[in-house]
């Protein structure tokens, strides 16, 4: 075989293996990906599927049961929350009236968070609306 | 000295601008006078930008409220290694950082390139002062680190407790430089395909940049990593957060134009290949810098709503805009000098091994990106576990491992059997004995795990392999003391021995991270005083409960510290105590706040209790139940709260650590049970000893070999002789 076809099909072989590695790597993000919701959008949320929730922790609202927490997540600029049992970690900045990211899967009335999903945002780093004035 | 620092600023600007017409109009025209004048400009530039930072740190060191910023985020009782590291934990601080490290990075490369590349330098030199005037700009305009205050307040906010760790502070520093070294390539990429010099000439320029750049860029992702183990509690070290994705890009595929830039080098190949890399390289270290900062992706760290998106996005695409048309219209020029021979040869394995890091390097950007990807697709946002990014970043984790120890040894053209035999033999060896050995000692359970510890003894072999026999041959030669040998030998091969060592260090970290997250332990428990619980081969009981108010200087109290004192026995041997605590800080948000309450609304911050060894880390942290003091602090408060204004501030500071000191005590006492999380780790030690391996690899690999610096002189020898024999047959 010439050179300069023997190239061609390394290339070619080389391409299609990429394309086929890209293809799979989409196609799994879709299907292992965890819709992200705010507790608004919860209304229609499913049991046995997993969503990644962002909200605020309701003011008033951490309880520290036997194993974990109990805590309500509102809408970042609206009232409507959900309750949420959570075991696992709890990062250090956790309080209330902060941002939080945790995975959940609902479970009667309320929502079950999956173990050590939780993430709450760090407050003050590189704030610039927080300035004392 | 707020107006001063901000004049400083406006003249960079202008400085910076200056500097781009003239480099142009001087490349353009050809006028060497009006080059070396923009060149000038970017020394002025460094001059200024240093005042400025300099202005602002004096402003953190001296506590001067009166500075916006330093209202912000720092205080009097603030400790004055975390005043004076501060200033990078305010968004325009550490602006002004990048900016002043910018600027003397790139003051340096053109003081030592003056004499060198004379029709590429000017580009570099308008591309670095481009990037220079984008952050002046925004520091100008945006986000101004010289705003003063109207009427000072009398505290400052102090720094963030959780950011009040070592790592952390010099975190930022190294991130940066690696992010704005990886600029200095990466002007010389976009010079050298303007003018279509597109040789190996800009690439030795800068090569030590691109090294420096890489390894400060590693350093900074590392001491994150660290950070994140020994300070949030949670115990783990990487969670593929976007932010953490954004430094980790970077230098993924700063890591594969290192690697392939030898090619070049050596073989005039993969032109093209070079410059896509470090030009995507540096939109890369923007795009990180844009990720932390902007707030379009869900991160652990919020960084509040910022006006900087826009320009940050301006910026980028014109940048991957210019990168891909420049790649594109000089085609031509960039073909190779030479074709790949063989499959098995040098060549094709470092091509190997960038496309896996290019290949990791997508994975990360892909699932980082995921949320806006899906968003897109499917009108809902969507995430990515590290489940996700697991699947795909360890199997080619373990592929690059491996191919770190082939790359080095292999022939470079074509490898034949008798090469391979002769460099492999033992390696490989070593590797099926070191499968067989932790097969028996039960690691087959882990089957990825016990692939990256075959594949560490595999790399291990090679680089010893290479340092015996090096060694032997230079020992026949010189007859010298083995030591001696040995450190003649790598003193005198740096990049090469330096390499083996980086080599060697990533396989020892890999090795680290696949045994510790994969044989790690971990418990969650609440336990009363006398309660004990199991993790691992440990057995852990708390004893009692720990409390204590910790002040700082000028008797200001900093922080209210309540803990655990626990009993450690590994097989039942006793270990000794071990004191997890948890500071907490008192809210800066007065509103609403009882002079009590205030204490346990603010930050509270773990410190954990670590036992590091070589086998294994015990990891202890504890969250105190505050709830039991909750009575106290209440009736505390309404008693303040009652005798407002009643009191002399002296008065009132004393009243308070008294009933402070009385409710330290009582937890004490009282001693609530409490929430624990007990993790072991094997070999996490490792990880980080790894790491220290690679950053003595290449600070060697850094380091300028004497012979270098004599060949230098030779060479400036040479062309001052061929000037002056220009003149002479200029002359004739």
């Amino acid at each position: 075989m010439d050179p300069s076809r023997k190239r061609k099909i390394r290339l070619g072989v080389a391409l299609s293996a990429a394309v086929l590695l890209a293809a799979a790597l989409v196609y799994t993000s879709f299907s292992a990906s965890s819709e992200a919701r705010t507790p608004s959008e919860l209304d229609t949320a499913q049991a046995g599927v997993s969503y990644q929730l962002t909200g605020k922790v309701v003011e008033g609202s951490v309880q520290r049961t036997q194993d974990g927490l109990d805590f309500e997540v509102r809408d970042r600029d609206g009232a409507q929350a959900v309750p949420i049992s959570y075991q696992g970690v709890v990062p250090d900045p956790f309080r209330e009236g902060r941002e939080v990211i945790v995975t959940v899967q609902r479970q009667g009335d309320g929502f079950m968070g999956e173990r050590d999903s939780l993430i709450t945002k760090c407050p003050s780093k590189f704030t610039t609306d927080e300035q004392p004035s | 000295m707020a107006e001063v620092g901000r004049a400083a600023l406006i003249l960079a600007l202008g400085v910076a601008v200056y500097g781009i017409g003239a480099s142009l109009y001087g490349a353009r025209s050809g006028r060497a006078d009006i080059v070396a004048s923009g060149r000038r400009a970017a020394y002025a530039l460094a001059l200024l930008s240093v005042v400025a930072f300099v202005i602002l740190e004096a402003a953190f060191l001296r506590s001067d409220l009166s500075f916006a910023v330093v209202a912000g985020h720092s205080s009097t009782t603030t400790p004055t290694f975390y005043q004076a590291t501060a200033v990078w934990s305010s968004q325009e601080g550490s602006l002004l950082l990048w900016l002043t490290l910018l600027s003397l990075w790139s003051a340096l490369v053109l003081f030592l390139t003056r004499r060198q590349l004379r029709d590429v330098a000017p580009y570099a030199t308008a591309v670095l002062l481009g990037l220079g005037a984008f952050f002046a700009g925004l520091l100008i305009f945006l986000e101004s680190p010289f705003d003063v205050l109207a009427s000072p307040p009398v505290e400052g906010a102090g720094l963030n407790p959780l950011l009040r760790s070592p790592s952390m502070m010099t975190h930022p520093p190294m991130l940066y430089s690696g992010y704005t070294l990886f600029a200095i390539p990466f002007a010389f990429a976009v010079g050298a395909l303007i003018v279509r010099r597109v040789d190996a000439e800009w690439i030795r320029a800068t090569r030590r940049f691109a090294l420096a750049a890489w390894l400060f860029l590693g350093i900074g992702v590392l001491l994150g990593a660290r950070w994140s183990y020994a300070e949030l509690g949670w115990g783990g070290y990487w969670a593929w957060d976007p932010v953490e994705n954004a430094s980790l890009m970077p230098w993924l595929i700063g890591t594969a134009f290192i690697h392939s830039i030898m090619i070049q080098e050596k073989r005039g190949m993969l032109k093209v290949w070079n410059a896509s890399l470090i030009l995507a390289t540096g939109v890369l270290c923007l795009l990180g810098t844009f990720l932390v900062r902007s707030g379009i992706l869900d991160s652990i760290h919020a960084f509040g709503a910022s006006t900087l998106g826009g320009p940050f996005l301006v910026l980028i695409g014109a940048m991957t805009l210019g990168s891909v048309a420049l790649v594109v219209s000089r085609r031509d020029t960039l073909r190779s000098e030479h074709r790949l021979d063989a499959l098995l040869s040098r060549e094709s394995i470092f091509l190997l091994n960038n496309l896996v890091l290019v290949a990791l390097c997508f994975v990360v950007f892909w699932g980082t990106f995921f949320p806006l990807i899906a968003e897109a697709v499917t009108g809902q946002r969507a995430a990515l576990g590290p489940p996700w990014f697991d699947r795909y970043t360890v199997p080619l984790a373990l592929l690059l491992v491996l191919l770190s120890g082939v790359g080095p040894l292999i022939a470079w053209r074509r490898a034949t059997a008798a090469n391979a035999r002769r460099s492999f033999a033992i390696p490989a060896a070593v590797a099926v004995l070191a499968a067989v050995a932790l097969a028996a000692a039960g690691a087959g359970s882990a089957l990825l795990a016990l692939g990256m510890f075959v594949a560490g003894a595999f790399v291990a072999g090679t680089v010893f392999q290479e340092l015996w026999r090096g060694t032997g041959a230079r020992r026949a030669m010189t007859g010298e003391a083995p030591h001696l040998a040995v450190v003649r030998l790598i003193g005198r091969n740096r990049r090469r021995y330096g390499g083996y060592l980086v080599h060697l260090g990533m396989a020892v970290l890999f090795v680290g991270v696949a045994a510790s997250s994969s044989f790690q332990d971990a418990t969650d428990v609440r336990l009363a005083p006398g309660e004990q619980a199991e993790v691992g081969e440990y057995t852990v009981r708390y004893t009692e409960p720990t409390a204590r108010l910790v002040a700082t200087r000028e008797a200001g109290l900093e922080f209210i510290e309540l803990g655990a004192r626990l009993d450690v026995w590994r097989d039942g041997e006793a270990l000794g105590a071990m004191t997890p605590t948890r500071g907490y800080y008192p809210s800066q948000d007065l509103a609403g706040l009882g002079a009590i309450g205030r204490f346990f609304e603010g930050e509270s911050v773990s410190e954990i209790a670590l036992d590091a060894g070589a086998g294994r880390d015990l990891w202890l942290a504890v969250q105190p139940d505050i709830g039991a003091l909750e009575p106290v602090i209440r009736e505390g408060d309404a008693v303040f709260a009652q005798a407002a204004g009643g009191l002399s501030p002296q008065f009132e500071a004393v009243a308070l650590a008294q009933t402070l000191r009385g409710l330290v005590d009582r937890y004490a006492s009282e001693a609530p049970p409490a929430q624990f999380r007990l993790l072991t780790s094997p070999m996490i030690t490792w990880i980080w000893v790894g790491a220290l391996v690679v950053f003595a690899g290449g600070l060697i690999c850094l380091w300028p070999a004497p012979d270098a610096a004599r060949r230098r002189a030779t060479a400036g020898l040479a062309v001052r002789v061929a000037r002056d024999l220009g003149r002479v047959r200029a002359r004739t």
